[in-house]
Order: structure tokens, then sequence, then C-alpha cells
């Protein structure tokens, strides 16, 4: 075990008009350091991401100037990830006792645009219409249903859950459930998603409090282990965001090789995990990801979600605070929300949404591009 | 399309009856990308050979645009079409992401056979179209 989250604070995502995305990672910041019950100042080092925010380490300025080192961290929707997994390395290897991982960001409404140069893309792929990253969710899905015999139904199905699921959670974004006919009536997007079947980019801050397992008794909390925290990006072969042209045969994705690679250095199996996270981008997301992190196979979802297996009282339950469909996605805030979710879950305390059996492990994914994955296990 | 000119230099065989894309074959592995590269993503050696790619393939996927793209970096003209994209897996070389010809995904079909069109994607101020690659079912 490398590391004990001690402490964790969500500035709940949605629209703050008036609100930095730096402010809203001061307040993440001072929500977990209250959980964990010690204060700014004990804080040794921290590690921050943004992807609006000019320099993610100005977010001291909202907390406290203390000298302390911050290291900026930046993967895409992956974020997370790489905040966890390199906090709970500075805590593994001895170089500090107490470190706070924090993601903050604020997305202009609407699809995300950039300038696909920036991107390494050249300027025709823009002006062609072909660079925007909802055309690899809808052209992955389509290809899987095709494959697997994923229904139309489904996808509905997985998009009613998780906003049934954000109207019981008071820090989601989307609190208002919709029926899967009405999801299925919402205007196509990129076929075959609807509009109620993505998550939209919006704003929000997630802040984590970590330190030695040894040390873990003289804080608030109970601690979770952060057990494994692996990040992978994409091979040769793998389908991967924005791609002019794959080889013709497939190899697995990086969701894949960082879920094999999170199971190994945590020594258990998909079988062990109580309650999971996954990267929901759009409802076939979850779908996929549900088998490339090895909790079922490829086109068992079609009767698994039908079962209710996937909801909180489920076999299998995801994305029990909603997800990113109720949630939206501030992209560097996303992976630490999922821990803040677990968190609450291993130590019993999500109220409503509690997952039932007392969960012991926690796992949470995370994806994007152009082709990076990050897979987390915690446990109690 | 007499009075028209290309996305980009070096994407197809540009003006031709018979366009093609122009992709590289890695010497060494014999990777096929399109388009054009310096290096091979593969291998990451740097001796590449033009190829000219297949003109037909079959449909591996597929999805739709239909709203109009934030613009920039999307340069096609106001009146937005709804439009299909997909990849096209053209048989011994590499599968190309393209636009496609028919819009409706109910007419779309994984697994049908395709063949490269050159279309327009907007008409510039001097009534010259700008043109691009895409694939088209056969029928």
């Amino acid at each position: 075990m490398k590391a004990a989250i001690v402490g964790v604070g969500l500035h709940p995502f949605g629209r703050y008009d008036g609100k930095s995305a730096l402010q809203m990672g001061g307040d993440a910041i001072r929500l977990a350091l209250a959980d964990a019950g010690c204060q700014w100042s004990d804080v040794q080092a921290a590690y921050a991401g943004s992807f609006e925010a000019t320099n993610a380490d100005a977010v001291v300025s909202q907390i406290g100037l203390t000298g302390l080192p911050v290291r900026v961290i930046f993967n895409g929707c992956a974020t997370g990830n790489a905040l966890l997994a390199s906090a709970a390395e500075a805590i593994e290897h001895g170089e500090h006792d107490v470190v706070v991982a924090v993601g903050m960001d604020k997305h202009p409404r609407g699809a995300f645009s950039a300038d696909p140069e920036a991107s390494g893309h050249p300027d025709w792929y823009g002006e062609a219409g072909l660079f925007l990253t909802t055309h690899y969710f809808g052209m992955k899905i389509n290809r899987y249903m095709h494959e697997f015999g994923i229904s139309h139904q489904t996808l509905a199905r997985v998009a009613a859950k998780n906003l049934r699921i954000g109207e019981m959670n008071p820090k989601a974004w989307r609190r208002k459930a919709l029926s899967e006919e009405e999801i299925l009536a919402s205007p196509m997007l990129n076929y075959p998603l609807r509009q109620y079947m993505f998550c939209g980019p919006d704003e929000g801050a997630a802040a984590v409090v970590l330190t030695r397992p040894q040390l873990a008794h003289k804080f608030a909390q109970p601690p979770v282990y952060v057990r494994a925290a692996e990040l992978r990006t994409r091979r040769v072969g793998a389908f991967e965001l924005m791609c002019t042209s794959l080889p013709l045969d497939r190899v697995d994705g990086p969701t894949q090789e960082a879920s094999r690679a999170a199971f190994e250095e945590a020594g258990i199996g998909p079988e062990d995990v109580n309650v999971i996270q996954l990267q929901d981008t759009d409802a076939g997301s979850e779908i996929i990801h549900m088998a490339e992190n090895g909790f079922c196979a490829d086109g068992d979802q079609e009767k698994l979600v039908a079962a209710g297996d996937t909801e909180i009282g489920g076999r299998l339950p995801i994305n029990t605070d909603g997800g990113l469909i109720a949630n939206g996605e501030p992209m560097a805030a996303s992976g630490l929300r999922q821990v803040y979710e677990l968190v609450h879950q291993l130590r019993g305390a999500a109220g409503d949404r509690q997952v039932p059996g007392d969960p012991s492990v926690g796992y949470a994914h995370l994806y994007g591009a152009p082709g990076a994955a990050g897979c987390a296990i915690l446990s109690r | 399309m007499t009075d028209s000119r290309p996305i980009a230099e070096g994407l197809f065989t540009w003006p031709s009856e018979e366009p093609h894309l122009i992709g590289s074959r890695c010497d060494a592995c014999g990777l096929v990308v399109f388009p054009t590269a310096e290096f091979c993503v593969k291998c990451s050696q740097q001796r590449l050979s033009a190829v000219e790619l297949g003109r037909r393939g079959t449909l591996w996927t597929f999805t739709t645009q239909q709203f109009r793209p934030p613009s920039p970096p999307y340069m096609g003209d106001e009146s937005f079409q709804p439009f299909a994209l997909g990849y096209v897996a053209i048989d011994g070389q590499c599968m190309v992401e393209a636009r496609l010809t028919e819009a409706d995904p109910e007419k779309l079909r994984i697994g049908q056979e395709m063949e490269l069109q050159i279309i327009p994607v907007r008409t510039e101020e001097s009534g010259r179209a700008v043109v691009t690659f895409a694939f088209a079912p056969v029928d």
C-alpha cells in the first residue's frame, strides 16, 4: 500500500459565473483539509492540474503562500489519475508526509474546440470538420454495437441510470431523471449517440489529502489506501481519438493495459471490486469500459444493464454518483471526483447512494484524448 | 470541378479522373499510414516511401455530425448540412478516416463497399471550390 487518503473535498461540478477555476480549487482543498482535520500549513507538497487555469500551481494564491513545492500535471481526461499517482508516489518514496492533489477546471459551454495544430493535427483536418472528439465516441460504440449486439435501448438505459443517480446526488450538476423514451427522443448528435447520452464540459474542482499509512491515525477520517494508480498511452493499432488512419489489425487500447497493470499492482482481480467508477463521456463509453476494465465479457453488457446489475444495489455498481453524465466533466477535476465518491463509499458515508454490503474495494477509470487511460484501485 | 483547389497539397492526386489518397509506407516495418509521414509511429525510423492508396474499401465504422462544428477550426459553408464520417478499410494497406457522401445513418452499413470521391467542402469568395476526400457507397 503506497499511501493513505485521509481527506477528500469536492467543489460541486456545474456552472459558476464569476468564480475562477483557481478559486474552486482553493475551496476543494479547504474542504479536503477540513475532512482530514488538518491545516494547509501541515501540507508539505501539492500536485495540481488544470486545462483552463494558467499555471495550476497558482492555486496556492487561493489558500496560502507557504512556499511548498507544487508540481503541475495535465493528462487531459486522465489527469486525476496522474495527480493521484504522483501524490501517492511522493508519499511512498518518503519524500513528504502530507501531500495534496487538486484538479480544477472551468470550460466554456458546448463541444470542446481547439487549434488542431496545437494537438498535432494538420489544419485541413479541422477545416473539413473532422476535429471533434465526439466523433470517436460515436464511431467506437457504433462498431461495438455491430460486433457485440448492444442495442440503442441499452445506451438509453445507461444514460437513464446515471441521470437517475444524479437526481439522488445533491452535488451533481444534472439532477433531473429522464426516461429511456425521453433519452431516445433527444436530438441525435453523433450517431448513435443522442444529446442526453453525452456528458457536457462544465466547471468544478476536487482535492485529496494523502499521508503515510503509519501516520493515518493522526487524522480525523479512517484511511482509504491507494492500492494502485496506473496510466497508459496508446500503442500502434489501438482505436483511439482523432486518428487520420489506423492499421488494419486492432490491438488492446490504453484502458485494457492500464487496467491489467492496476490489478497486477494491487494483487487482486475485477471480481474483488465492490464499487466502480468508469469514464462515461457518453453512455456507449460506460458500456465499452465495463468490458475493457475486465468487469464483464464483450456483449454481456446487454443483459447486465437490463437486469440492473450496474445499479447501486446491483452486482457491479457503476458510477454511483451519476458519473460524468450527471456531473459533467471539468477535465482535470473529474478523476478526483471519482476518488471523492469512492472514499465516501468505502467509508460507508455515501448516504442514499451507499452501495450495500459494506464495500471494501473501489475502482476508478479515466479515458480521454488523444488516447490515455488511468486506472486506480482503492481499498479500506 | 475544374475551378477547384484541394483542401491541402499532397493528400490526394488532383486533378485526376481517378484520384488516389497518398500515404506513406515504412521501408522497415511496412506500416501504411495516411497522410504521408516523416517517421514511422511503429518503429520510429525515418525512411518511408509515398504510396497511393486503393480507391475502394469497406466501411469499418461510422458516425454523423448533426450540428455545425465549432469554427474555427471548421471552415465549411455557413449553410451547414449534417454529414457522416467513418473509417474505410483499404485492403492490404490501412483504414482511413474520411467524410462519407451519404449523410443518413440508416443508409450506411458497416461492411459495405465504398469508393473514393473528391467533394467540395466550401466555396471561396472568388467562387472557387475547396475540395476534400470522401468515400461514397458503391451500389
